[in-house]
């Protein structure tokens, strides 16, 4: 079944990609940001799922993926744990009032 | 007998020790938090009485055993053919130790080493009895000794707290603590002016001509005085040379913080220095004696001792033996090591221990040498009258009656080491000094300069009389001395705190009137010093004491300086070329009855002549006059029946060996030391002179100072050339001032000058030159070093400012940087990668 080549699928990736990277600037709500994350994340997956379909990388394109997976579920855990302290810290999750580190 | 010696040493050294513990609870108390209370005087007073009792224990006991005190001294001379004085329990015990000796000796000495070795662990404890060695055991020698705690060894020298025990050292410490718990008290009065925290002090200025303004030093005065206690008990306790040696020095720094104690006058110190410096002269032949001897004989020790179970001789034994004779071999003295049980001969074959004789006169030179700085003898008189500057108490116990006994003691003490030609120089010292002294006391006009004259003219007798081979004399009159000088320094001092600190005798005049207790006390003394007595009361006072006494009635003084003056004659007799060591203290008995005289009709007696003084002057308190009347009392009857008396009798229970039968020596100094006999024979004839030469004194004083027949004062200018050189001092302050201070300044002058125009230069220069060196390099520093090492943290710190700019806190702006430049990089990628 050769209905749709590598080309669509980089296509979807590099769209969900660049919409993970327009969310991240844009948003100013930390869970925001983290779901912009999760789409950059997510479509770095897809790229890795679809060399591993089309090209000769094997099995190892999707266990990539996997541990993309498992980090993200405990990079998100970790962020969160981040928002809620930051929420309790400042009464709010707008990341642009985290600015105590800057130069 | 072991424990005879290990009991009376441990009365004594508890009596020694106890001031110790009370100067060092009045040092680390301090003044409790207030400078009003007198717990310091009371706690030394307590420490002195204690050893005083103590002292008392032990004359007791000694006395119990030997029946010195109660052996009169006439007794002695006729018992001097069986030449042994006795002790009842001794020569039997003697045989018998001996036949069951040596086996429980050596069992003993088996353990006596392991016990040696604890000594440093448990102290004291076991020393004593294992070291006790009974002299008095010997028969011929009255003494104990042994060893209480063995500092150290180095080689052959082996350093020691020895004892040395006998009538003398007794006597000593009855005398030392007697003397001094009467002073400390009489002191409780005179310095009640330093319970204050303000005390002003009238003869010490500050640069703008106020009086000084101090904290009152009670409590520092007390210190002082209980340390000076110890110190001189020590110097009595001590058995060896080099344990004296010690206590001299202490003495002697006691002596210097007691002169010096006005602190703030300039005058009071100076004369502790000059105290301090003139004895360290003395002690410089005190130190090459102890070297001689050491090196020679191989122990400082006085008496016998044993090491390792063997008996040794220690110094006496040495040199006289048991039979009081030098062995004399060539120009060397065989020392006398062989022998047991005191008995110590020359070896008769073998190899024999010697000292060159002339080393042996050296010797014996060298440790007088340290007793003319002590005791103010001639040449070394001067510091004395300058060491009035201290308190009145301190010159009544330091400079009166026990400092500057502590010469005539250890010459006494240190009799048998010496040659005739050593007694012979200490005979002309004496008697030189006490003319010296005696002159110079007439014209004095400082209450207490004259008595510190007198001091040393009394002190001249005692040295005149050891050196004749009167020990017994001497060392008698050191004690009648002691009492009737201290009571006079007292009374002076009663008279200057209640003149308010006026010493000079022409501002005085009538003051019996004032303070009868002072001025009758006073006379008491006089009287003893002078040496006057009752011609013809012999039988009057035997009747009144059933015949215990059949001397005329007199005080203390008499009898001693008759016993004195009975020696010189005697020795005179036999020795006609020096017939001076006789006139001379005949004369000098008128002159001292003169001047003592003139100073109680100069003070007591008269009229007054200065009203402000004797208005304001007042009777002393209490705890002042009471040690007066106590005084007195011991200064007119410690001597009672003179050289029949127990007095003289327990000394010469302790005489050196051989002296009673005379000695005749030959060789560089052929000299013929009397007998008790030959004393014996013209006591009458002297006694009659020495009184006559008194009672001469005395009426010209009466008539002079009392009658007024003849104004002094024609008699002065008749005599000015004369009175200068007297109130010159015979000019030996100027002669020192010339001879050595002045040089010694000039010394130090040329030194200054040398060190500060050569080494001070060398010094400048240098320090220019580095300072220079140093201004360079510190250019070089700041400018390159720095620079660079500035240069590269200003660059660091301004890009890292400039970076900062970035860093926002913005995370949005963060991913728009990264997302910008991966598309940026991206872009570059494309336009300039090489295309494959």
């Amino acid at each position: 079944m050769e209905a749709i080549g590598l080309q669509p699928v980089l296509f979807v990736s590099a769209v969900l990609f660049v919409c993970g990277v327009v969310c991240m600037t844009t948003k100013r709500n930390g869970i925001g940001i983290l779901m912009g994350v999760e789409l950059v994340l997510n479509a770095a997956n897809l790229n890795f799922v679809a060399f591993s379909r089309y090209t000769s990388l094997g099995l190892d394109g999707q266990v990539i993926a996997l541990f993309v997976i498992v980090l993200a579920a405990a990079e998100a855990a970790v962020a969160l744990a981040i928002a809620l302290n930051f929420y309790n810290n400042h009464l709010t999750i707008d990341v642009d009032r985290g600015d105590e580190l800057r130069g | 007998m072991d424990s005879l010696g290990y009991e009376l040493s441990w009365y004594l050294r508890i009596a020694w020790l106890l001031p110790l513990l009370g100067f060092a609870i009045e040092v680390f108390g301090g003044y409790w938090g207030t400078r009003k209370t007198k717990t310091a005087a009371y706690l030394a007073i307590g420490c002195i009485a204690a050893g005083f009792v103590l002292s008392t224990v032990a004359f007791c006991r000694w006395n119990a055993e030997t029946g010195a005190f109660s052996h009169s001294g006439e007794a002695a001379v006729h018992e001097e053919h069986a030449s042994l004085r006795h002790i009842p329990f001794a020569g039997q015990a003697a045989v018998a130790d001996h036949a069951e000796g040596h086996a429980a000796e050596h069992a003993e000495h088996g353990s006596g080493e392991h016990v040696h070795g604890e000594h440093a662990s448990d102290g004291a404890e076991h020393g004593g009895a294992q070291h006790d060695e009974h002299h008095a055991e010997h028969q011929s020698i009255a003494a104990l000794s042994g060893t209480i705690y063995t500092l150290g060894k180095f080689g052959d020298l082996e350093v020691s707290i020895d004892y040395y025990i006998d009538s003398l050292t007794i006597l000593m410490f009855m005398m030392v603590t007697f003397i001094a718990t009467c002073i400390h008290i009489f002191a409780v009065g005179y310095m009640s002016d330093e319970l204050t925290e303000d005390y002003v002090d009238h003869f010490a200025h500050t640069s703008d001509g106020h009086h000084v303004h101090r904290p009152g030093r009670f409590y520092r005065f007390f210190s002082y005085f209980s340390l000076f206690s110890f110190s001189m008990l020590g110097i009595c306790f001590a058995g060896n040379i080099f344990q004296v040696f010690v206590f001299w020095e202490l003495v002697g720094i006691c002596s210097y913080l007691l002169i010096g104690f006005y602190t703030e006058r300039k005058s009071a110190n100076v004369a502790a220095n000059k105290a301090f410096i003139v004895n360290r002269v003395g002690d410089f032949g005190f130190i090459i004696g102890l070297m001689i001897l050491w090196t020679y004989c191989g122990t400082f020790k006085f008496g016998d001792y044993e090491v390792d179970g063997h008996e040794r001789p220690g110094l006496f034994s040495m040199v006289r033996g048991h039979d009081g004779e030098l062995a004399q071999q060539g120009s060397d003295v065989i020392l006398k090591t062989h022998g047991h049980d005191g008995h110590w001969q020359a070896p008769q074959e073998g190899e024999s221990k010697t000292i060159p004789y002339t080393l042996l006169v050296v010797a014996g030179l060298g440790v007088f040498g340290g007793c003319i700085g002590k005791s103010a003898q001639f040449p070394l008189q001067t510091w004395l009258p300058d060491a009035m500057e201290g308190p009145t108490p301190v010159s009544a116990l330091v400079h009166s009656a026990t400092m500057v006994a502590a010469g005539v003691y250890l010459a006494g003490r240190f009799f048998p080491v010496f040659t005739t030609e050593v007694l012979l120089a200490i005979a002309y010292v004496g008697c030189i000094t006490l003319f010296i002294a005696a002159t110079i006391a007439i014209v004095a006009t400082d209450i207490k300069k004259v008595l510190a004259y007198s001091t040393i003219s009394q002190l001249g007798y005692m040295m005149l009389a050891i050196g004749l081979g009167g020990w017994a004399a001497g060392l008698f009159h050191l004690i009648t001395h002691a009492f009737f000088k201290s009571l006079m320094f007292l009374c002076s001092g009663s008279v200057i705190h209640g003149c308010h600190h006026e010493q000079e005798m022409p501002k005085m005049g009538g003051l019996r009137r004032k303070m009868p207790i002072t001025a009758y006390t006073m006379l008491v003394g006089v009287i003893a010093i002078a040496g006057l007595a009752i011609p013809g009361t012999g039988q009057l006072m035997s009747l009144l004491t059933f015949g215990a006494v059949d001397k005329p009635l007199a005080f203390s003084g008499f009898h001693s300086k008759d016993a004195i003056v009975a020696t010189a004659l005697a020795y005179t007799q036999l020795n006609p070329l020096h017939f001076l060591l006789f006139l001379t203290p005949l004369v000098t008995a008128g002159i001292t009855a003169f001047y003592m005289f003139r100073l109680w009709f100069y003070t007591f007696a008269g009229d007054p002549r200065d009203h402000h003084v004797y208005d304001h002057c007042h009777e002393s308190p209490k705890v002042m006059w009471v040690p007066l009347v106590v005084l007195s009392f011991f200064a007119a009857f410690c001597a009672a029946n003179g050289e029949q008396g127990s007095l003289f009798g327990m000394l010469s229970f302790s005489e050196p060996v051989g002296l009673a039968d005379g000695m005749t020596a030959t060789g560089t100094a052929a000299i013929a030391v009397p007998s008790h006999h030959a004393v014996h024979d013209v006591h009458g004839t002297a006694g009659a002179v020495a009184l006559l030469a008194a009672v001469l004194g005395t009426l010209t004083a009466y008539l002079l100072y009392c009658r007024k027949v003849v104004d002094p004062e024609n008699i002065r200018n008749q005599f000015s050339g004369v009175y200068n050189f007297l109130v010159e001092k015979w000019q030996f302050d100027n002669l020192y001032d010339a001879a050595f201070v002045r040089p010694s300044h000039s010394v130090a002058r040329w030194c200054a000058a040398c060190d500060r125009n050569i080494f001070d230069a060398i010094l400048h220069g240098s320090v220019k030159v580095c300072i220079w060196v140093a201004t360079i390099d510190r250019k070089f520093d700041e400018g390159i070093v720095d620079g660079l090492v500035n240069l590269i943290g200003n660059v660091t710190r301004s890009v890292g400012l400039s970076l900062s700019v970035f860093q926002t806190g913005r995370m949005r702006q963060y991913v728009m940087f990264i997302a910008v430049g991966v598309v940026t990089l991206f872009a570059l990628l494309f336009a300039f990668m090489p295309k494959a």
